[in-house]
């Protein structure tokens, strides 16, 4: 993988009073920005565990991040499913429950400490022996690990990430276009109001 | 602050909403609950809208249910893809076999429109000879239909929508120029031209049924990308604006958050009406015919909950075939990296096709086969690829996303192969209905996995040809078919080739669940064409006395519209 593309003053909340949103997604967006969920799901037990997944999984810098952990909650609590269910593999509020329960069962097995406690680089080294499927703590009898940490834990975090403006910015998506959408669509072609990746000298 | 999601029915009170002005409102004609319509069609997407405009334009009384809300495109879409989850069909299903289905997004609507509120708009049609596939291809089995009596159905419905498309498309039996003219293609689409170019084989800018020119109070698709996700200036030509208004126009009525759990039946073994909640109330309509369009996971289920002591395997199922021989649709793609800027979330997401290996059956080694397109994910649906697939989290996620305007992909939408043992079946769990929820059952059988093979295999070629980096591939699945399928024998068929059930005469399904084979094209041309088959099979027939209980042919002047707005 080449170094990462960088997208610098570009900003899709900047088009927030553009024709590139309409009135519903601006009341979506700014639900999602300003009002965001309280904690009502998860456990004060369960929750140091999911606020130090998520940022393994979404490493962000300084105080002001995007709140993963609490729409993950949200959509637990409002239980909104994908709308299936594998048939040998509990609901997908009880597949978050006890996937936290036996990654912190881990955590304590190999490394002797909670996973929230651990430091940064030995809860990767949990979260790959999850990925992987190489695991030794008995809380995973009741759920496959490989299938827990793709289909749900990987899926949900990822999901609220890249649902946020910050997530659109860092890719150079084009985010909201609607009533305007675009015009410019060749190769190497961008509308005055797409991200201009760095180092161009456009 | 406005309501986008409606959590009351809209379609009330004589009148409707009109989707294609802000606040505005439609009237309605209404039927009463305790006077037999002549059809009850459950479901309104390209099935169900379909056939209820053209029953209505021929003069029946019909009243359409869907379990879905009824959106206002303008002032209720989103340009969000979490938001717009609001369209797809997410109440819990079971899924089980070795390649369990991913049910949503891919093959799912709970709109009034159904599915087509946020479907990627590809209109093509069947390569003649799938027809008969076991007679001149060897393989699956025949519909009871043929090719040159559908292809009359496309025109019209190609004609209907003003699909958007080249002036001569490469594949196929000789065929008129597409009603609009095709969309500029982007350069997610090139990549794909470029490719076939260098393969030496053909592509050609995909038919697409989002209009390239002005159409009434629909304006020119302005290439926003969030097609997936319902289209908020309605130049997208879906069920939900071009049926539907057709529907109501013509006197039917549409009943939105209505969810029909049961269909009954009297003495004679005939159908009466249906059982549906509306404000958490059960109701009924009476009805002289029943037609089931809820597609290939809800049509069987309705005809197995609605088992009774004189049908105690569910409606037309006493040889068994309802919900048996479920199909899918195989969605593998390729994914690369070009030198260029791709952009590929401007423009529909697959803005270029290439049939070859639909109508070239050299050099495979099995049958049926599959069409590929340029690909548009947005940010989600990229990201949830990328950790799903490649198993990429923490900083390599962020460096393999920030390679998005470079991306570029190629997916397949390939024939599966009808077997009994993939089926629909009722599950032990309820709904918040009450009513026996879907159980789903998939596994690809070997001629499957080499169309797969051969398919990602030549979609590398492809990727290569152009130079992309960084080369990787995905699978899924897509659309869904075959659990009430039609055919000759009534041994092995649910539905005639009128898509009147063998068992019950007056019972009908009319959507992708009849389907027997799938083809290697996006099924929602070919439902829809049905849809308007059937309508001229049921307009006949009842010319000639042959529908039970009878209904008179009515002017269409009898149906004109007066409410009182």
């Amino acid at each position: 993988m080449s170094d990462r593309v960088r997208f610098p003053g570009y900003s899709t909340l900047a088009k927030r009073n553009t024709s590139s949103w309409n009135e519903a997604t601006r009341l979506v967006v700014d639900k999602r920005l300003y009002q965001p969920p309280a904690r009502c799901f998860f456990t004060e037990d369960e929750w140091p565990i999911l606020l130090a997944i998520c940022d393994r999984i979404i490493p962000q810098e300084g105080s002001d991040r995007v709140p993963i952990a609490n729409f993950v909650d949200q959509k637990m609590a409002e239980n909104l499913g994908d709308g299936y269910q594998q048939a040998d593999q509990p609901s997908m509020q009880e597949m978050w429950r006890r996937g936290l329960r036996a990654i912190n069962q881990e955590a304590k097995l190999r490394f002797g400490e909670t996973f929230a406690d651990l430091p940064g680089g030995r809860q990767d080294d949990v979260l790959h022996m999850v990925q992987r499927g190489d695991v030794r703590a008995p809380a995973w009898k009741e759920i496959p690990p490989e299938e827990f940490f793709k289909g749900r834990l990987l899926h949900d975090v990822v999901t609220f990430y890249y649902a946020h403006p910050r997530g659109w910015d860092e890719m150079g998506f084009g985010g909201p276009a609607s009533p305007r959408g675009y015009v410019r669509m060749g190769f190497d072609r961008y509308d005055p109001w797409d991200a201009v990746p760095a180092g161009q000298d456009r | 602050m406005p309501d986008i999601v409606p959590s009351q029915p809209r379609g009330r009170d004589h009148r409707a909403p009109d989707v294609l002005r802000p606040g505005a409102w439609v009237p309605m004609r209404q039927y009463p609950e305790d006077e037999e319509v002549d059809f009850a069609i459950v479901g309104t997407g390209a099935g169900g809208g379909t056939l209820a405009a053209k029953l209505a334009e021929y003069g029946f009384s019909v009243v359409a249910f869907d379990a879905g809300p009824w959106f206002r495109p303008l002032e209720e879409f989103a340009s969000d893809e979490l938001e717009q989850e609001k369209l797809i069909w997410t109440d819990n299903r079971i899924v089980d076999g070795a390649n369990p289905v991913e049910l949503g997004h891919n093959n799912s609507g709970k709109a009034v429109g159904g599915s087509t509120v946020h479907f990627m708009m590809v209109s093509l049609r069947f390569r003649p000879e799938w027809f008969k596939s076991r007679s001149q291809l060897g393989y699956a089995v025949d519909w009871p239909v043929d090719w040159r009596e559908m292809w009359r159905y496309y025109d019209e419905v190609e004609d209907a929508l003003k699909i958007s498309g080249p002036v001569n498309y490469p594949w196929g039996p000789p065929r008129r120029r597409y009603p609009y003219r095709a969309h500029e293609v982007n350069a997610a689409g090139l990549v794909l031209a470029q490719g076939c170019e260098k393969l030496g084989i053909k592509w050609s800018p995909t038919p697409l049924a989002t209009i390239s020119a002005p159409r009434g109070l629909s304006p020119p698709c302005v290439y926003r990308g969030f097609c997936g996700f319902g289209c908020s200036t309605n130049a997208k030509q879906s069920a939900l604006v071009v049926w539907i208004p057709r529907a109501l126009r013509a006197g039917a009525e549409i009943r939105d958050l209505a969810m029909v759990g049961r269909i009954e039946t009297n003495r004679y073994g005939r159908v009466t009406g249906v059982h549906y909640q509306r404000e958490r109330e059960w109701r009924f309509q009476k009805a002289r015919n029943v037609v089931v369009a809820g597609y290939a996971i809800e049509s069987p289920r309705l005809l197995l909950n609605s088992a009774n002591a004189q049908f105690p395997d569910g409606l037309a199922n006493s040889n068994g075939v309802v919900g048996k021989y479920f199909l899918v649709q195989s969605n593998d793609a390729v994914w690369g990296v070009m030198d260029k800027e791709i952009r590929w979330y401007k423009g529909p997401p697959s803005m270029a096709v290439t049939e070859h290996w639909n109508y070239t059956d050299d050099g495979k080694d099995f049958f049926g086969g599959y069409a590929y397109m340029s690909q548009g994910p947005l940010a989600i649906e990229w990201a949830r690829s990328l950790a799903s697939v490649r198993g990429l989290w923490g900083k390599a996620l962020k460096d393999a996303m920030s390679q998005y305007i470079y991306q570029a992909g190629l997916k397949i939408c390939g024939e599966v192969l009808p077997r009994e043992a993939n089926r629909v079946e009722l599950a032990d769990q309820k709904d918040e209905y009450g009513l026996p929820i879907a159980k789903v059952t998939f596994s690809y059988c070997e001629n499957d996995q080499k169309l797969r093979h051969h398919a990602v295999r030549e979609m590398r070629r492809a990727m290569e040809a152009v130079n992309a980096k960084d080369i990787w591939d995905s699978e899924s699945t897509a659309h869904l078919g075959g659990t009430c399928r039609m055919g000759d024998d009534p041994g092995t068929s649910v539905v005639n080739a009128d898509g009147r059930s063998w068992e019950v005469p007056n019972l009908w399904v009319c959507d992708g669940s009849l389907m027997p084979t799938v083809g290697g094209v996006n099924p929602s041309l070919t439902i829809q064409a049905m849809s308007c088959r059937i309508a001229d099979r049921i307009k006949a027939m009842a010319a000639r006395g042959e529908l039970n209980a009878p209904a008179a042919l009515r002017s269409r002047t009898a149906h004109a519209v007066g409410a009182e707005i």
